[in-house]
């Protein structure tokens, strides 16, 4: 009730509180770009010096880097991240907004699947503790935090696309599942296994608690004990893994797009730091730097729900 | 006619590093209908052991042998879903520590509604008007709002009148009461040792009261089991055993009794010597080591616990005080 | 602590997958080491007539070669010698930077402590993969570049376990007896704190090696870490990815090699750190 409120005001005001911080990430990235050795245009050497010219005219990168900057800031207001250097006639508005959506849908099913398997996997791991299905599930697990997705996802397309035949080993097309199944779970992988530790060690020491005991004295049902009394105080240590866990997904999608082709925005990261394409980079950074920062609020409000011990008084 | 709770023979073994450690030996105890008992021993004595075997409450590791028998039903060794039948409804359980025994992250009100709507088969609304009520019951001020918050929010003697109207909702046929008062501040235990006897006299259930403090059993129990190293030494009507004790060890409990007017302690003071180790081997009585009045025989031959006259007082010592 | 240590042992060689995962490591080192006397093939060394050829035992390339007919094993054990020596040379830098830090911020305590660890805190939030591309923007690609990044992540986890360990020694009796000598900070620091931590961390060590292991093959593998003509894991897997419909061995040999040590170093630092955590308990 008063708590709900409470959840809302602080999300808003911390909302608001990453305008601010936003705006530095954004004037950081601008001006360290600028300041390194080297631009755009340099790897065409045999560029005539006029055409050299005329393309620095053309992208605004002959004026003072001051007008650069408000230049950008201004057209970022609008949602407008300027032109490409390097993917000609394309803006970086319209190449972010081509990805993001494959990028999006990636990584929230891989998020979403690592979640809910890593969490069960957990439960199910700590409730046959030291028997074999807890063997089981952890030696995977080793294999899931020990194995990258680079590694991962080929074997997994050599294996169930050419020997198999059973699904593609890449491509995409619009709303088919069949081509994000070996990336989704290349991607998935990785922090599926470590939620899947985090929860087991987690619910072991709240199956040890007091009020668990309590619960059970009650004569609760099991499954009402484990879901209702036990899950959420063992949900804390997965609720502070979740950010790295979206940083993880993000960096993964870097390798798991180029392998399997998949057309999202983590080819971008890549290509514009090795084409130096300034706008691109920068794009990348707002997009990533934004989604990390409200993956931070949520973490912080997911914290209150679980135990509400937790104040939100910031 | 068969008695309310039955034990017959438990004994519980704990396996750790490979070793067994015996918790409880051969106990045999009973309690009727209505009958309030109290279990007094050491830390260690075995005395939680019992009930939480009786509960289906140990750790995985411990091995449990022995007969339980609740209302003429077997409760020991059947399943997790027969026992709750009984358990949390006619055989509730108060623990000894009230600030970590309660769920952090529900609300007092849906903790206690709970156990209502599995139980009683109630609505969830029903369950807490019906919970609301029991805090009234059992003197928690401004029920309402207390319904709503979470235990970090009441005190510890709050929460422990919580713990106790837990156990009440479903007109228990016996609640076990272990160490209820020893996690708190001095001036609350008495509180909450009234509110005991009050519940028990208004509806009329046995009571099983678990303390290492003779003082805090006496007012409250209609006969006393004192325990040692897993066994019971000593068994009979409170105020007998209070006027005459026959073992030696409960001789030395009772002098530990802190005195009415002065303060009362929060751990009883120690006995001379140590209690027996769990590797120490199992011969004659444990008590021999630290008794004033141990013979060779003590050392290698195991009292029984037999008829010392009076009404159903028993002992299990070679040479009882006298009577 | 040498009886500590002693248990911990014990209870090591009675867990059959660390042992497995102890001998896998030692034969994968041994066979880096002794790799190039085995095989004929040079690693650089290319044979036009059999390229991109399969496995085969009889021919002079046991596991094939790749597009340009460079010996598939030899560059496999480069490969696998690079990304060790990586592992090893920068776990044990985020080693030393993690000890110093974390021995710093739990021994001067206060509100020092709470802004180091708030730091730290801020840094392993971030997508570390994102930064080293972003530098690589600004500075170009280079090979410092991987090591100052790659030990930029390493000795975050590991200046925590430092700081744990050293709060619960700091109030111990020689180090009050080392204030009470008038001994400075630093001085204490380094040689009355950091002797005493460092048993635990070292084994905690053993687990940053894979990490780093896998982070620089992961860079390699975008193609922002170790260049032509060296191979990593990392480089030899992404030539690998590209070719494996035509030579699948291409991508199977350096992935399984990786597999099978990252693997191995995992469950061997797992069994190390259970076996030194069971002395707590």
């Amino acid at each position: 009730m008063d708590r709900l409120a409470a959840m809302r005001r602080y999300f808003l005001t911390r909302l608001a509180g990453a305008v601010p911080t936003l705006f530095i990430i954004v004037t950081l990235a601008f001006f360290l770009i600028r300041a390194a050795p080297g631009g755009p245009f340099d790897q065409e050497q045999t560029l005539p010096v006029e055409v050299m010219a005329n393309l620095q005219k053309a992208y605004g990168l002959d004026q003072p880097v001051w007008t650069q900057y408000g230049h950008y800031v201004g057209a970022l207001l609008h949602g407008d991240f300027g032109p490409s250097f390097r993917y000609k006639d394309f803006s970086v508005t319209e190449l972010i907004g081509q990805g993001l959506p494959v990028t999006f849908e990636l990584g929230s099913i891989a998020l979403a699947s690592a979640l809910i398997l890593g969490v069960l996997i957990g439960i199910f791991a700590a409730l046959r503790h030291n028997r074999a299905g807890d063997y089981a599930a952890m030696s995977l697990a080793v294999v899931g935090v020990a194995i990258p997705s680079f590694v991962v996802l080929p074997f997994l397309g050599l294996l169930f696309g050419i020997y198999l035949h059973w699904l593609p080993v890449a491509g995409w097309e619009p709303a088919s599942i069949r081509h994000l199944i070996l990336p989704v779970v290349a991607l998935a992988l990785p922090p599926l296994a470590v939620i899947a530790r985090l929860v087991r060690a987690s619910m072991l020491e709240v199956l040890r608690s007091h009020y668990i005991r309590t619960a059970i004295a009650k004569g609760l049902p099991l499954r009402t004990v484990i879901l209702r009394h036990a899950l959420r105080p063992a949900l804390l240590p997965v609720a502070s893994y979740l950010a790295p866990a979206v940083a993880s997904i993000m960096t993964g999608s870097l390798v798991v797009e180029s392998i399997a082709g998949l057309p999202g925005i983590g080819r971008y990261m890549v290509q514009g730091a090795l084409n130096r394409d300034y706008t691109l980079v920068m794009g990348m950074v707002i997009i990533y730097s934004a989604l990390l920062i409200v993956m931070g609020l949520l973490v912080d409000l997911l914290y209150a729900w679980l135990d509400p011990r937790v104040r939100l008084d910031s | 006619m068969e008695p309310l709770l039955n034990i017959e023979d438990l004994s519980v073994d704990y396996t750790h590093g490979g070793m067994e450690i015996p918790a409880v030996r051969q106990v045999s105890l009973a309690v009727a209908a209505r009958e309030s008992v109290g279990i007094v021993g050491e830390s260690g004595s075995g005395k939680t052991q019992v009930f939480m075997a009786a509960m289906g409450l140990l750790a995985a590791n411990a091995a449990v042998r022995g007969r339980v028998r609740f209302e003429g039903g077997d409760i020991l060794g059947v399943g997790a879903e027969s026992l709750n039948r009984v358990r949390g409804s006619k055989l509730t359980m108060v623990f000894q520590d009230p600030m970590t025994s309660l769920t952090p992250h529900l609300t007092i009100g849906t903790q206690l509604a709970e156990v209502l709507v599995c139980h009683a088969g109630r609505s969830w609304r029903e369950a807490r008007n019906a919970a609301r009520h029991m805090l009234d019951r059992v003197r928690v001020p401004e029920p309402e709002r207390r319904m709503s918050q979470y235990p970090h929010e009441l005190s510890g003697g709050l929460r422990q009148r919580v713990m106790i109207g837990m156990s009440l909702l479903c007109e228990p046929l016996l609640v076990i009461a272990d160490e209820p008062t020893t996690a708190l501040d001095v001036t609350v235990q008495a509180h909450i040792i009234d509110l005991l006897g009050t519940m028990r006299r208004e509806l009329g259930m046995a009571l099983v009261l678990i303390s290492h403090d003779l003082g805090v059993v006496a007012g409250l129990t209609d006969r006393i089991l004192v325990m040692y190293a897993g066994r019971i030494v000593e068994s009979a009507g409170a105020a007998e055993l209070f006027q005459q004790a026959r073992h030696p060890y409960t001789a030395e409990l009772l002098k530990c009794i802190p005195s009415l007017t002065g303060p009362r302690q929060q751990r009883m003071p120690t006995l001379l010597g140590q209690p027996p180790r769990p590797g120490d081997p199992d011969e004659g009585c444990a008590f021999a080591p630290r008794c004033a009045r141990a013979a060779p025989r003590c050392r290698t031959v195991r009292p029984p616990l037999e008829d010392a006259g009076g009404s159903a007082h028993r002992v299990a010592c070679h040479f009882p005080l006298p009577s | 602590m040498s009886a500590l240590l002693g248990d911990a042992a014990r209870r090591l060689r009675s867990n059959p997958a660390a042992l497995c995962a102890m001998f896998f490591i030692l034969g994968m080192v041994v066979l880096t080491l002794l790799g190039p006397w085995l095989n004929p093939n040079g690693s650089d060394s290319l044979d036009w007539l059999h390229v991109a050829s399969r496995p085969a035992l009889q021919s002079a390339h046991w596991f094939g070669t790749d597009r340009l007919g460079r010996d598939l094993f030899a560059r496999t054990l480069e490969g696998t010698r690079v990304s060790l020596a990586v592992g090893l040379v920068a776990s044990a830098v985020s080693l030393i930077v993690g000890i110093g830090y974390g021995a710093a911020a739990g021994y001067i305590g206060g509100r020092t402590d709470h802004a180091m660890m708030r730091i730290i805190e801020i840094l392993s939030g971030l997508p570390l993969i994102f930064f080293v591309i972003f530098l690589t923007v600004i500075f170009g690609r280079n090979e410092y570049l991987l090591f100052l990044s790659i030990g930029a992540v390493g000795w975050l986890t590991m200046a925590r376990i430092v700081r744990g360990q050293t709060l619960s020694i700091r109030h111990r009796e020689f180090i009050e007896a080392a204030v009470a000598s008038g001994a400075g900070t630093a001085r204490i620091i380094c040689r009355h704190v950091i002797p005493n931590v460092i048993g635990p961390v070292v084994v905690y060590a053993t687990l940053t090696v894979p990490q780093i292991i896998m982070l620089e093959s992961f860079l390699s593998f975008l193609g922002l870490g170790i260049q032509e003509p060296h191979a990593s894991l990392g480089t030899l897997i992404a030539e690998g990815a590209g070719e494996m419909e035509a030579a699948p061995w291409m991508l199977l040999v350096p992935g399984g090699f990786l597999a099978v040590l990252l693997l191995s170093l995992n469950v061997f630092g797992d069994g190390l750190r259970d076996a030194l955590d069971a002395e707590e308990r």
